[in-house]
Parts: structure tokens; C-alpha cells; sequence
């Protein structure tokens, strides 16, 4: 791959909370069509890490580029970089005075300026991807758990991102109703979004991404491709921790 | 008793123009303090801290007074002071109007106060403003969480505009008591104004439970508290 196809930089990337340092000094890009797994135990910095990315949470110091442009230190221009990074949260965070279709089409109307018309139609189109175009009118209370973060992802996918970032997009869910994210994440892996996952799935991050990258203590500990985790060596604390992780299901 | 019949017949009118203005009153006090509530409440929640402070202030000192006092301190004091030359209606606009914002602004706090982080930080995620994000998303929440408050302000500031009465207002208590000295009838023309005063209580907070069942969202704020 070269640079050309280089959508995300995150350059030494810093950042704190109070006295707890919670990333220390994190690199890596993300190429076009590519799926990057995060995984490690709780507080490792990993949610962090997302927000830093579209400046959600500020960084200390370190930098973020987008298609060669920095996205840190962007003033008020991160707002356009926000609408080019598409972001799913784990409690879904859907706007919850508004039914499922308003949820997915108010950024497009007051946002990308879109026509009634047409944000209807694009947020119905979103919604039918989730398989969820059923449920338009129904209001975030009204949908089960697994319904309401896919409604999410039609939310975030609407804007026709460059990049995904999905932070725990299952951990808020049931078991039975993870499955139903799980499958409409791996179908936007197969058409070739670009995707950021920070996930406690271990055979799903296994099995959709192209590289896990391990987490522990604010710094990557260690990174490989699935089949380099599954039997390379240097992987061993990262082997540990799936194993740890997979001794409980 | 078909005395009392006749006498409140005769002065039907007067009394009407009594209610007209009491209603006017209280709008006013309503919609004043909705006007400059809401963005108080923006302000000390979103503000900075000179602002905040400010708001602050002008919280307490409105809610830290008896409106009998506000009424007096503005009609004797503020409005001479400034040579401007009032009716006691204006007068009791501003005051109603002023005070209401300073309650309400509590009201429209609690409500945005209240509203989890999440709906921001989705809201920016998208590539909103915070103007946007306020002006899409947590003021029509604000607005939901807020109503059944709000609408408890509604007795509140009707039966506050009696007090009205003291600077010379011609509202429904100045002008019962003026047909009660005029016709020595005491109680029972009280027992008329104590029933309008009801009913216009009940009209209204059954308008604004109408108003509250029409925009209900369903299970909205339900998992918030």
C-alpha cells in the first residue's frame, strides 16, 4: 500500500487525564478498505484514542491527519473533518427526541444542507442497509438495544464517511442482540469501509479485521495481522489476553 | 341574593376588562420569562464564568424578593429614577416579566442540566456546531424535559398578578374590591372573584396538559432519570 491510499495518520499521539496518563505516545495509519481492531483490558485508552481522533477529546500533543490535511489544531474547520469521520458509540447515543429516520436525516438537513426530499430519501436508504427501514417512524425508546446502535450506524453511515470509528459499538448489549451489529459491521468490512473497531469481541475483531492492535496501559503493545497473532511469534501477551478474554464465554 | 345577582350583571363588563388584563399579566410574566429564561438558562450553563456569575445574580435578587417589594422598588424607585413616566400596568409587565425569567431560567437549567453528555458529543460527531448542536438537539429536549415545570409556573404567576392590586393595576382584584366598596356587598362578590381566579386555573393548566399529551415523545426522558 502506498501513501496515496493513506486515509488516517495519528502521529505520537499524548493524552492525560489529571495525573493518569491514558495515551502514551501512539502511531499508526489507516489505509483505504482497511479494518483496525483495538482490543486490551478496560482503561487502556482505547475509547480515548477514538475520541482524540475526531477531536472529541482534545490531545495533549501529538497529531491527527485526514487525507494528508491535520485534523488537530483545525479551529473551526474540525467540523467538516467531523462530517468525514463517522462515529458509533456504545451507549448509541441517538437523539432521543426524535424517531429513527429523523435521527439518521437531521445532520443531513442542518448539516449538509440537504432538501427534505432528499435527506428522506438518503436516511431511508441508510436505514434499509441496517435493515432497519421498518422502524423508521419508531422513536429510540421504542427500538431494542441491538435496533438502536444499528439505527446508529445508518446515522454516522449517512454522512458518507471516509473513515468509521465504532467504540464498542456491542458492549451496552445483550448477547443475542450483538450478533445483529456484529453482522451489519462485518457487511460494511466486506463492501470496503475503512474502520476503526474497539471491541471485547475477540473472534469477531479476529475474524473482520485486517490488523489488532493490543492496548495496555496508553501504549500498543503489540500488532499483527490475525494470522501473525495466531501463530507468529512476539504475540504472546496479546495471545494471553484473547485467551483470557474467550475463557469467559 | 338576586341582589348580588344584579350587582355583578350590572358591573359584568368592568369585571371582564378586570380578566382581560389579569390574563394579559400573566402572559406577559409567561412569555417574558420564556423569552429571556431560556437563553439565561444557556448562558449559565454554557457560558463563561463572568456570565454565569451575572446570571447568577440576577437569579437571586429576583427570586430573593416578595413581588409586593419588586413592585414597589420598580414603580417608586427604578422607573422615576430613569424619568421615564409609567402606567402601573407597564410597570407590572416588567416586573412579572422579569422575575418569571429569573424562575424559569431555573427550570430551563435543570432541564439541560439533565440531558446526558451523550446527545453532545453525537451530535459534534456529526459535524454540528455547538450553536448547532444546542439549536437541533438540546433545546427541543430542553423544551420536552422542561413542559410539565413550566407549566407549573402557569397557577403560580396567575394568582401572583393579585398583587398587582397594591400599585393600582386595574386587574380582577383592584376592580372586585372597587365594586365591593362601592356596593357594601363584601363576600359574596369575593367568593365570585375567588371563582374566577379558579377557573381561569383550571382552563388554563387543562390548555397546557393538552399541550403536554400533543408533544409527549413516547418513553422520552425515561431512561435519563
Amino acid at each position: 500500500m502506498d501513501a496515496a491510499d493513506e486515509i488516517l495518520r495519528v502521529e505520537h499521539l499524548f493524552k492525560s487525564f489529571g495525573a493518569t496518563e491514558v495515551l502514551r505516545d501512539i502511531s499508526f495509519s489507516v489505509h483505504t478498505g482497511e479494518t483496525k481492531a483495538f482490543i486490551g483490558p478496560s482503561g487502556t485508552g482505547k475509547s480515548t484514542l477514538l475520541r482524540c481522533i475526531n477531536q472529541i477529546t482534545v490531545p495533549d500533543s501529538g497529531k491527527v491527519f485526514l487525507r494528508g490535511e491535520e485534523v488537530t489544531q483545525a479551529g473551526q474547520k474540525i467540523n467538516l473533518y467531523r462530517q468525514r469521520i463517522g462515529m458509533v458509540f456504545q451507549n448509541f447515543n441517538l437523539f432521543d427526541h426524535l424517531t429513527a429516520v429523523r435521527n439518521v436525516e437531521i445532520a443531513l438537513l442542518k448539516v449538509k444542507g440537504l432538501s427534505p426530499a432528499q435527506a428522506r430519501e438518503k436516511a431511508l436508504f441508510e436505514l434499509r442497509r441496517v435493515g432497519l427501514d421498518d422502524k423508521a417512524d419508531l422513536y429510540p425508546a421504542q427500538l431494542s438495544g441491538g435496533q438502536a446502535q444499528r439505527v446508529s450506524i445508518a446515522r454516522a453511515l449517512a454522512m458518507d464517511p471516509e473513515v468509521m470509528l465504532f467504540d464498542e459499538p456491542t458492549s451496552a448489549l445483550d448477547p443475542e442482540l450483538t450478533r445483529e451489529v456484529l453482522e451489519v459491521i462485518r457487511t460494511l468490512a466486506q463492501q470496503g469501509m475503512t474502520m476503526l473497531i474497539v471491541t471485547h469481541e475477540m473472534r469477531f475483531a479476529l475474524s473482520v479485521a485486517n490488523e489488532v492492535l493490543f492496548m495496555e496501559n496508553g501504549t500498543i503493545v503489540e500488532r499483527g495481522s490475525p494470522n501473525e497473532i495466531h501463530d507468529g511469534t512476539g504475540f504472546e501477551r496479546t495471545r494471553r489476553f484473547i485467551g483470557q478474554m474467550e475463557e469467559f464465554r | 341574593m338576586a341582589d348580588v345577582v344584579s350587582v355583578l350583571i350590572d358591573w359584568l363588563p368592568y369585571l371582564l376588562q378586570g380578566i382581560v388584563i389579569t390574563l394579559i399579566l400573566t402572559a406577559a410574566s409567561l412569555g417574558l420569562g420564556l423569552l429571556c429564561g431560556l437563553p439565561m438558562a444557556l448562558g449559565q450553563v454554557y457560558g463563561r464564568k463572568t456570565l454565569r456569575y451575572l446570571i447568577g445574580m440576577y437569579v437571586w435578587f429576583f427570586r430573593g424578593l416578595p413581588v409586593l417589594v419588586l413592585l414597589f422598588l420598580f414603580y417608586f424607585g427604578v422607573f422615576p429614577l430613569l424619568q421615564i413616566d409609567t402606567p402601573p400596568f407597564f410597570v407590572a409587565i416588567v416586573v412579572l416579566g422579569l422575575r418569571g425569567a429569573a424562575y424559569q431560567s431555573q427550570i430551563f437549567r435543570g432541564a439541560i442540566e439533565s440531558i446526558g453528555e451523550g446527545q453532545m458529543t453525537a451530535a459534534r460527531s456529526l459535524g454540528m456546531s455547538q450553536w448547532q448542536a444546542i439549536r437541533h438537539i438540546l433545546l427541543p429536549q430542553t423544551m420536552l424535559i422542561a413542559l410539565p415545570g413550566w407549566s407549573n409556573e402557569y397557577p403560580n404567576v396567575l394568582t401572583d398578578t393579585a398583587v398587582c392590586y397594591a400599585i393600582g393595576v386595574l386587574e380582577l382584584l383592584t376592580r372586585t374590591t372597587q365594586i365591593v366598596s362601592d356596593t357594601y356587598i363584601t363576600m359574596p362578590i369575593y367568593l365570585a372573584c375567588a371563582g374566577v381566579y379558579i377557573f381561569l386555573n383550571y382552563a388554563g393548566m387543562s390548555c397546557l396538559h393538552a399541550v403536554e399529551r400533543k408533544v409527549m415523545v413516547p418513553g422520552f426522558g425515561q431512561e435519563n432519570v
